[in-house]
């Protein structure tokens, strides 16, 4: 189990942040994982200029 | 005083009428508010406060000044409710989650709240709604689900879940909600009721609950068109105390809702939009292009895309917004938003950023599109409401998760913060909505829409098909 890179990961991000991840919440928080990576993985091949402007661009 | 009248059938700018006639008085549209509430709550659950004595104050002193001769505004008298993440002067923000609760009482409303008092409206209380917005069914852990007024045993949608069981079941004239991904859209379309998604920025959001700053936005729901409008102009213009909100004067809609449309370049959303729907939306959507009369199809680019961009941005900062709570208090979360939330938390920063980057790419294209459609067409759900607690459905024999997919219509539009009215098609059993989605800044032309489509007979809130 520990040896699977993505919950090598949540440990690492968890500790990281102090987050509090119970063995009981980890497949839950693990599959969530994988939807949002998953989708941002369809942002992330997206190509985009380099110099696009983020969406929320402050004004002084 | 025409004891004769009830207030019960009458919609909120025939009561602000009948009122400010001195036909009935605000009090007795209060009176019968609170009957409706007390008769129906509890079979509903929409409502989770009920400012009752607050109510009674504020509709004697519309009746006061109306007797006095001073001016009331254009909703005197009406009674209406805001979801639990407005705050209410004396009551903790709820947001839907148990943790708020332990929150000092509101010292003061939220700026839209202070509108539609200012315009004459009464507030009888606070609506339930899925934890911290992050919702699309309309359940509540902590609270119980608010029920479909249609089919007790369906959902209301979400996370606006209460304000459309409270309008759709005829409580109140008009609620408040939120929609950061679609939850006064949900809600509207499984309630069938209207709800206006207005442009990002229009009104503000000072003193409610945030969810995911980049996507927020409130806006009223009702059950006709002259109704949404007349809470929509009540609620407009800038106010310092909102950083996102734009510093547009008030634009009333009212004054032109019934202009002709003829004029108006009205088109289907293709692609992406057709995708994974139910027959029941396929049928609505056809119903309102035909008596548009169009047949014309466009492509918003890159759609699914941008779903995905705001799923992520979603809940990265919802998860930043919660971060704190997540480390202090985790287990008085409901644990599907808790663990949505941790897991947001740990989303690389660099494909956040890149979604904040696609998005203004994707707001450039679409904007392009509207200078050859005014309205584009699309479903706000896929499928009329689900049942309580029901976890999966089925689309061309492929089982699909009802939480996820609920949006997936709602998201790349919200995602550029598009004015959108979502209209009610009365389909039997149940009814459902369509988004008519205009152009930035152009609520107008989508209220118009709407209400040309009301005139024709094609959208209407049903009465109340389960009390």
């Amino acid at each position: 189990m520990a040896a699977d890179p993505l919950d090598d990961y949540i440990d690492a991000v968890a500790s990281a942040l102090a987050l509090p991840v119970k063995d009981a919440w980890r497949p839950a928080v693990r599959a969530n994982l994988e939807v949002s990576l998953r989708l941002a993985r369809l942002v992330d091949e997206f190509a985009l200029p380099d110099e696009a402007e983020s969406a929320s661009v402050y004004s002084a | 005083m025409a004891a004769a009248v009830s207030s019960d059938d009458l919609s909120a700018s025939e009561i602000a009428q009948a009122v400010a006639g001195r036909k009935i008085s605000a009090l007795s549209a209060t009176e019968a508010a609170l009957a409706r509430i007390a008769r129906y709550n509890p079979v509903l659950n929409c409502f989770t406060d009920i400012t009752a004595e607050r109510a009674r104050a504020k509709a004697r002193a519309v009746d006061a000044a109306i007797s006095a001769g001073q001016p009331v505004g254009p909703l005197a008298g009406v009674p209406f409710a805001v979801k639990n993440l407005f705050d209410v002067q004396g009551l903790a923000t709820r947001a839907g989650s148990k943790i708020n609760r332990d929150l000092k009482p509101s010292p003061r409303d939220a700026t839209l709240i202070e509108r539609m008092e200012a315009a004459g409206a009464v507030l009888v209380g606070a609506l339930n709604m899925g934890e911290y917005a992050y919702d699309f069914t309309g359940e509540n852990v902590h609270d119980g689900p608010s029920r479909n007024p249609h089919d007790l045993t369906r959902m209301t949608g979400g996370s606006s879940g209460g304000s459309g069981g409270a309008v759709g079941g005829g409580l109140v004239p008009i609620a408040l909600g939120s929609d950061t991904n679609g939850s006064i859209r949900v809600p509207s379309s499984f309630c069938g009721i209207f709800g206006l998604k207005p442009t990002y920025g229009r009104l503000s959001r000072a003193r409610s609950f945030p969810f995911v700053a980049s996507f927020d936005h409130l806006g009223p729901f009702a059950r006709n068109t002259s109704d949404l409008a007349l809470a929509y102009d009540a609620m407009q213009g800038p106010d310092p105390d909102d950083a996102a909100c734009a510093t547009r004067p008030v634009e009333p809609v009212a004054p032109s809702l019934a202009q002709d449309i003829g004029d108006l370049r009205v088109a289907i959303a293709g692609g992406y939009f057709q995708q994974n729907v139910f027959p029941e939306a396929v049928e609505a959507v056809a119903r309102i292009a035909k008596a548009l009369g169009t047949t014309r199809i466009v492509e918003i680019p890159e759609a699914a895309r941008a779903r995905a961009a705001a799923y992520v941005i979603s809940t990265t900062e919802g998860a930043s917004l919660h971060l704190d709570r997540l480390r202090r208090r985790p287990d008085d979360f409901d644990p599907a938003v808790r663990d949505r939330l941790l897991a947001g938390a740990m989303v690389p920063a660099p494909l956040v950023d890149r979604a904040q980057k696609f998005r203004r790419w994707y707001r450039a294209r679409v904007l392009e599109l509207f200078k050859t459609v005014d309205v584009i067409l699309a479903p706000a759900t896929p499928c009329v409401a689900p049942k309580l607690g029901q976890v999966t459905f089925t689309l061309d024999g492929v089982e699909l998760p009802v939480r996820a997919n609920i949006g997936i219509h709602t998201q790349p539009i919200s995602f550029i913060g598009l004015p959108v009215v979502a209209v009610p098609v009365p389909l039997e059993p149940m009814p459902i909505g369509v988004q008519i989605i205009a152009a930035p800044w152009r609520e107008d032309i989508a209220l118009r829409v709407a209400h040309a489509l009301e005139r024709m007979g094609v959208v209407s809130a049903p009465q109340p098909r389960g009390l």
